[in-house]
């Protein structure tokens, strides 16, 4: 009598043609990996939430597994429980066979898509959510003060979500900080130089939420990057890289977005493409991946993803080299799932913070727990999303900081929202760049 | 045999829609535990939220008399959590709040969805700890350790989950909610916590928990070494014990078990060795010190070819995650595995891996080992690819090494529990006036046979045979005696 803990279909034969169709369907060696050992449960924030085995990485691939053998359909609890999965990758860090979660939520998403008709009102939704959010001119009419369809009257899934499900309408508009017009109109200079010794020569993603509500970041990451000795371009007509749309299963648009971004920056004479949102960041290292079969595509598509970088990355590698005057406080980073768990960014991030003398470095418990930011995950599963971000918010306030810091527009302003719900909202929430600029710039450190 | 409809409405509305999952989908998610070759699909699952709520759902149970099975994190390895076809399953997943911290007392009360390590986690400010570490701790939950009694790397020196137990909140069978133990550690009359504890989810299900803690240590070191062979590795464990040493914890691997480890964790273990031991001491610095320098001693006697000390707390971590991930990390060395768990007497432990690397050979298949070199437990990987049709092969090689393990004078399973998996096997250990005693005993607790069915004894379904069911006794029938 044995114990077999080895690949899924050790008693489970194909028992009919796969539920998926022939245009990347989950490959049936990324099932096999997994041994069912269940490690990926502590950090799953929905199997957290609800200690249900189909809503975790273990259980979403076991569903998986039977549609590939054929012995469930794509609708029903498939599509439930991997709509309800926040994309975190919390499982990929955790999982000691080195199942690639990842890949195979990339390949089901989009044959959901495709072929489970979503209800009317969740199709308005989401066509309104990627209406807006990839294009920077209208969010910066979101952004402006009013009411949001007053302002994107023009734009057709905004009109029609505004004309069937108003409150919904409202439910987006809440996620949207305000900003001055300044800031929600400012540009980055075309090209800024490294300050000194030219150590090297960069181009940034601007990104588009990013650029038009943390605008500030970007400035400061420009600073950053020349006082560290890099010449930095920002191409000017840059536009969306497609994260959002690919962490949705929108494999259509995402792949528009993706060459358009390819196209844009691999004319550049840089040594690296840089970002400062860990979403755009792992997007782009995965276009390789994505277009690996599109002859026309997969080689420009490898060399440029072999260029892209985060932010700390670069300046990690680099070393510290302009002047940092102190920063006396106490300061929680939060990993960003996008940047820890999916690029495997943990060190560098800690490493810049802690090249600011005098800063007290603190690790958040529960770090590697999404904060249900997730993308559009807090827009189109809000109660999930609130839940874990209080249980965030409960988590940063534990170890008592003076600012909070991490690399995404998304966790700030999820972390933002539920921190602002307790008595602390004046809290400072910042990209770590933001600290690094005020140390080297020796200017107070931003409220935001 | 399909569920009656009014047993289904029953137990559904013991606990209301929000706490039940039996979509036909749905529940086939909860199939199988960690040991995927077995695999039956529940009809109904239910996931209560507190103890009353679990006594509501087994009562029902026991009133329609539908089995149902206990499962917690589904992590083990022998099927104990495997559900019963047109059966319930009740999930422990949402009780897990830790109740009390009672530092003073070294005491803290739990509910079985809690993990090993959140434990832990909760205690560690007042520097108390809970001893029993199994490799699967980060995941497993308490509520199963109690089920599975398990052990661990540290239990060489610790003890199993019943030495450090004091108490559980019950619900039996039938629905009734009883505590077995108390808070001293000594109680009078027959030890039901002890009966209780280990017997894999068939006398009840466990609601509360009270685990003793301990002090953290004073000082912790740690050394991976790296041996010419297996057999200088057995040695070493010896001597060390030899020497009147209690290490905290005494680990060996082999080449492939290094090489699998390394590639998930890079823990810094040399790849290629042919065997690796991870020793680690722990208590009052001067003794650490003293034994620690023996033990190397012991080491480089025996051949050691490279000698790692763990520096920092973090490259600890590391070479312990290193060995913790070590059976998940197989699947990345082989497609397929059988994970055995075996016991050996100590001093037999070079001459098993000898017989055991012979018997592969033999096979035509790779064995990979981790265990506990400390206390003899073997966890011997079978490496196999069900592609290439050597399934039956290695689920031989496998079984014969369990059976090569009882002969050598050892045991069936080490900590992993007998469960679905070994049940067949129980009569290659115990007679039949052993097993016969040992049904009385649950047929004492669960005369219906409704919790967790099938599992630890053998039944004719399963295994074509039984040493027959319990007969009461002549004494019992006149009055003399009567059943517990």
């Amino acid at each position: 009598m044995t114990t077999p803990a080895g690949s899924a279909d050790t008693n489970l034969p194909q028992t009919g043609p796969s539920a998926f169709d022939e245009h990347h369907p989950p490959s049936r060696e990324l099932l096999d990996d997994c041994v069912h050992c269940g490690f990926c449960l502590p950090t799953c924030p929905t199997y957290q939430l609800w200690g249900e085995e189909m809503d975790s990485p273990r259980g979403r691939i076991y569903l998986m597994d039977l549609a590939e053998k054929g012995e469930i359909g794509l609708e029903g609890p498939l599509r439930q429980h991997i709509d309800a999965c926040l994309g975190c990758m919390a499982c990929v860090t955790a999982c000691p066979s080195g199942v690639q979660y990842d890949k195979l939520l990339e390949s089901v998403r989009p044959q959901l898509e495709r072929n489970v008709p979503r209800t009317p009102s969740d199709r308005l939704f989401r066509e309104a959510i990627f209406a807006l959010f990839p294009y920077k001119r209208r969010l910066r009419a979101a952004a402006l003060p009013g009411a949001l369809y007053q302002k994107l009257a023009a734009v057709p899934a905004v009109r029609k979500l505004a004309a069937k499900l108003p409150g919904r309408l409202a439910a987006l508009e809440s996620l949207l900080p305000p900003v001055t017009v300044r800031e929600a109109f400012a540009t980055l200079p075309v090209h800024t130089s490294a300050v000194g010794d030219r150590r090297g020569r960069v181009a940034l993603l601007s990104g588009c939420v990013q650029d038009v509500f943390f605008h500030r970041v970007n400035e400061a990451t420009v600073r950053v990057l020349s006082a560290e000795g890099l010449d930095v371009l920002v191409p000017r007509d840059q536009q969306c890289c497609g994260a959002l749309e690919l962490h949705a299963g929108r494999e259509d648009p995402a792949l528009a977005r993706a060459k358009r971004t390819i196209e844009r920056f691999e004319r550049l004479d840089v040594d690296h493409v840089v970002t400062n949102v860990a979403g755009c960041g792992s997007s782009m290292k995965d276009y390789a991946h994505l277009l690996a079969d599109d002859p026309e595509w997969a080689v420009r598509a490898k060399e440029f993803s072999a260029r892209v970088r985060d932010v700390h990355e670069v300046l990690a590698e680099l070393g510290p080299r302009a002047p940092r005057s102190p920063v006396a406080a106490r300061v929680a980073y939060h990993d960003a799932c996008h940047l820890g768990h999916a690029q495997g960014v943990r060190t560098q991030p800690r490493e810049v913070l802690r090249s600011i003398p005098e800063l007290e470095l603190l690790d958040i418990p529960e770090a590697a727990l999404c904060c249900g930011s997730a993308g559009i995950y807090n827009m189109i599963m809000p109660d999930a999303a609130d839940e874990l971000g209080k249980r965030k918010a409960d988590n940063v306030r534990s170890v008592e900081p003076a600012v909070v810091v991490t690399a995404n527009p998304g966790c700030l302003l999820q972390i933002g929202k539920h921190l602002k719900d307790g008595t602390d909202g004046a809290l400072p929430l910042l990209h770590p760049v933001q600290l690094l600029d005020a140390s080297i710039r020796n200017v107070p450190v931003p409220r935001s | 045999m399909a569920l009656d409809p009014v047993a289904r409405a029953a137990i559904v509305a013991a606990l209301g829609p929000d706490d039940v999952v039996d979509d036909p989908v749905q529940t086939r998610a909860y199939e199988c535990d960690g040991l995927t070759g077995y695999r039956v699909r529940p009809e109904i699952v239910l996931i209560p939220r507190d103890a009353e709520a679990v006594a509501r759902a087994v009562k029902a149970c026991h009133r329609n008399g539908v089995p149902f099975v206990a499962r917690g994190a589904g992590t083990g390895l022998s099927g104990g959590a495997l559900p019963v076809a047109d059966g319930v399953v009740i999930s422990l997943a949402r009780l897990k709040r830790v109740l009390e911290v009672d530092p003073e007392n070294r005491r803290a009360v739990v509910e079985p969805g809690v993990t090993n390590l959140e434990i832990t986690a909760a205690v560690a400010a007042h520097g108390l700890y809970y001893a029993p570490d199994p490799s699967s701790q980060q995941v497993c939950t308490i509520g199963g350790n109690v089920a599975e009694n398990s052990g661990g790397a540290h239990c060489l020196k610790y003890g199993f989950t019943t030495n450090h137990v004091l108490s559980m909140e019950v619900v039996l069978p039938d629905g009734e909610l009883v505590t077995l133990g108390g808070d001293s550690p000594e109680q009078q009359g027959p030890d039901l916590r002890g009966v209780f504890l280990g017997s894999e989810g068939t006398l009840g299900i466990t609601t509360k928990i009270t685990v003793r803690l301990l002090r953290t240590p004073e000082t912790v070191r740690t050394l991976l070494a790296d041996f010419p062979s297996v057999a200088e590795a057995g040695e070493v464990v010896s001597d060390i014990v030899a020497a009147g040493i209690v290490p905290a914890a005494v680990e060996m691997m082999d080449t492939l078990a290094i090489e699998a480890a390394e590639e998930a964790v890079h823990a810094g273990y040399t790849v290629g060795v042919p065997a690796a031991l991870v020793v680690e001491l722990d208590g009052p610095i001067e003794q650490c010190d003293a034994e620690f320098t023996q033990v190397k001693e012991i080491c480089d006697a025996h051949g050691c070819t490279r000698l790692h000390i763990a520096g920092s707390p973090e490259e600890r971590a590391a070479i312990w995650r290193g060995r913790k991930a070590a059976f998940a990390a197989v699947g990345r060395i082989s497609p397929d595995y059988f994970v055995q768990d075996g016991v050996v007497p100590r001093t037999r432990l070079a001459e098993v891996l000898g017989r055991i690397a012979d018997m592969g050979d033999e096979a035509g298949l790779r064995v990979a080992n981790v265990f506990h070199a400390g206390d003899g437990n073997l966890h011997p990987l079978v490496l196999y690819s069900a592609a290439a049709g050597e399934t039956e092969r290695a689920e031989e090689l496998s079984g014969a090494i369990a059976e090569l393990c009882v002969e050598l004078g050892g045991s069936l399973s080490g900590e992993h529990g007998i469960g679905t998996d070994k049940a067949c096997s129980m009569p290659k250990m115990y007679g039949e006036e052993d097993l016969a005693v040992m049904q009385r005993v649950r047929d004492a607790f669960d005369p219906e046979g409704i919790c967790n069915p099938g599992k630890v004894l053998p039944t004719p379904r399963l295994c074509g045979e039984r040493p027959g069911k319990y007969r009461p006794h002549p004494l019992e029938e006149s009055g003399v005696i009567e059943r517990l």
